[in-house]
């Protein structure tokens, strides 16, 4: 019962404390307005190339678009302890570290699977884009995965920041990065095979392909080896997140890094 | 008669000192600003890193798609996008920035007027999408042998100083007219892609809605990217570089009729140093 509060009161008054767009005068132009106007770039710039029809830009867009909650926005809410100066008394807690911190991963999580919604409603308006009311159960369980993974993976790069100081740099050099190695815009067949495989180990990849199969009359059935490699994905990097937080622990410990800016 | 052509001859003469001053202000500002500006990673990553990634992503859909074109169109795009991006988040946030850093009210106390520094600062952050344009071109080149074969050098050199001013000038309208919107943060992280979409970077602006196209012809980086655009591929390059002038001129008097605005504004309110 302990670790569930936990789990949950602090992630809430964390996301409440520290992510900076919270307010709708920011959520709305910064969390839905970018990556709606995303969506809507490529998809013109997929009508220009003629490469493939809005559909394929809008699967790839809308669900690469969790990113923006679960990288930047787990970024804020476990780099910005380090800027709040809240970082100290948190580590010198006796709280459970992994309950911290996917307590404040949570809303996140529930933030990117909105901001995909919104994504296809969208699409759905202004694109031609058009989805069987049949898929519509199945593509929410991708955007789940994917969303959830995707925060897995923000939880390891935002724990760089407690680290590092330039940590929005390495979130926009991620962000960007998807969308040129995990098939958002263009067949992933065409990279290097180098890239091909960091695409493979990233977060968004594996959703994108269910998303895009779902969408052409694939089953449930069909897109589950995919679902669950995206949720391998996520795990790993929830493993990787929370090796991450012990190692920089000890080491900004050691060298009395926690409080710089 | 004479006295009048007199006084007038000493106004003429005082106020060139003055002008070659203010120039001579902007001239180091500049310097100052792209010095300061150049070590920022986060400025780096914007106007360098970034910019290459979306070149490869065009390149790879106009390759895949059934476009036929030239691969230096997708470059010189890509890389005046980040032209775009450098302006929109140094400008966008240029006062809230002195603000911070605690110069804002030296600036506007000092003898020069205020748009000067201000000016220095915003055509800084535009210069600095000069390294996206250098960055994009060497990697299209080095990746994916794009020739860089210019049809008018002489354009060319002409259209990119002219681009960058006209963008720098743009910047002081965004950063005079930001600074009295709290949430202007958030504001230019949506700002990017819709530029990039309606002046036609990468999608050509006929592709789109018509109205988009009359919203197209009073954005700077419409007439920057086709007066580059023209000069490298061939085509009619002085219009777009006209353009960009005659916008220049006219965000240089919006912006500092906002930035007289907004000093009236703080002063009356005390809000100066408010950060």
């Amino acid at each position: 019962m302990k670790t569930l509060r936990l789990l949950l009161v602090s992630g809430v008054l964390s996301y409440r404390a520290l992510f900076n767009w919270i307010h709708p005068t920011y959520y709305v132009p910064a969390m839905l307005g970018g990556p709606i106007f995303q969506i809507l770039f490529f998809a013109y710039l997929g009508r220009f190339s003629r490469l493939d029809d809005d559909a394929f830009f809008v699967f790839g867009n809308a669900i690469q678009i969790v990113a923006v909650a679960g990288i930047f926005g787990m970024v804020m809410g476990v780099a910005g302890e380090r800027w709040a100066g809240t970082l100290s008394p948190l580590l010198a807690s006796p709280a459970n570290r992994a309950v911290l911190f996917f307590g404040r991963s949570l809303p996140f999580l529930v933030n990117g699977l909105f901001v995909s919604v919104c994504g296809f409603a969208a699409g759905w308006l202004l694109l031609d884009f058009r989805l069987e009311a049949s898929a519509l159960a199945p593509l929410a369980l991708v955007v789940l995965v994917t969303a959830a993974s995707c925060t897995a993976f923000g939880l390891a790069v935002g724990s760089v920041g407690l680290w590092g100081r330039e940590v929005f740099v390495l979130a926009n050099l991620v962000y960007t990065g998807m969308l040129v190695v995990c098939g958002v815009n263009f067949p992933v067949g065409r990279l290097p095979a180098a890239a091909q495989l960091v695409g493979r180990v990233l977060p968004v990849t594996h959703g994108i392909r269910s998303g895009r199969a779902l969408g052409a009359g694939a089953s449930v059935g069909d897109v589950l080896p995919d679902i669950a490699r995206e949720a391998a994905v996520g795990l790993a990097y929830a493993v990787v997140a929370l090796a991450l937080f012990r190692f920089f622990e000890r080491d900004a410990r050691r060298r009395g890094t926690l409080e710089r800016i | 008669m004479t006295s009048r052509l007199r006084r007038s001859f000493e106004t003429t003469c005082a106020a060139v000192p003055r002008g070659l001053a203010l120039g001579r202000l902007v001239g180091v500002g500049w310097r100052t600003h792209l010095k300061h500006e150049s070590q920022s990673g986060f400025v780096l990553l914007v106007a360098a890193g970034l910019p290459p990634l979306y070149a490869t992503i065009a390149f790879y859909m106009l390759e895949s798609g059934k476009q036929s074109g030239s691969l230096l169109y997708g470059a010189i795009g890509a890389g005046f996008m980040g032209v775009w991006t450098a302006t929109l988040f140094g400008s966008g946030a240029a006062i809230q920035v002195q603000r911070w850093q605690g110069v804002l009210e030296l600036h506007v106390a000092a003898p020069a007027p205020f748009f000067v520094p201000l000016l220095a600062l915003t055509l800084a952050t535009a210069t600095t999408g000069l390294y996206s344009l250098a960055a994009t071109l060497g990697w299209s080149w080095a990746l994916f042998g794009v020739s860089l074969s210019i049809q008018h050098p002489g354009l060319f050199v002409l259209a990119v100083p002219v681009a960058v001013l006209s963008l720098g000038a743009l910047g002081l309208v965004l950063s005079s007219s930001f600074v009295l919107w709290r949430n202007a943060n958030a504001f230019t992280n949506m700002l990017e892609y819709p530029v990039w979409l309606v002046t036609g970077m990468l999608v050509p602006v006929a592709l789109l809605p018509s109205w988009v196209e009359n919203l197209s012809w009073v954005l700077a980086p419409t007439w920057g990217v086709r007066a580059i655009r023209a000069a490298a591929l061939g085509g009619d390059s002085l219009r777009p570089i006209g353009m960009c002038v005659l916008l220049m001129l006219v965000y240089a008097a919006v912006g500092t009729l906002l930035l007289w605005n907004f000093e009236r504004l703080a002063r009356k309110r005390a809000t100066l140093s408010l950060a």
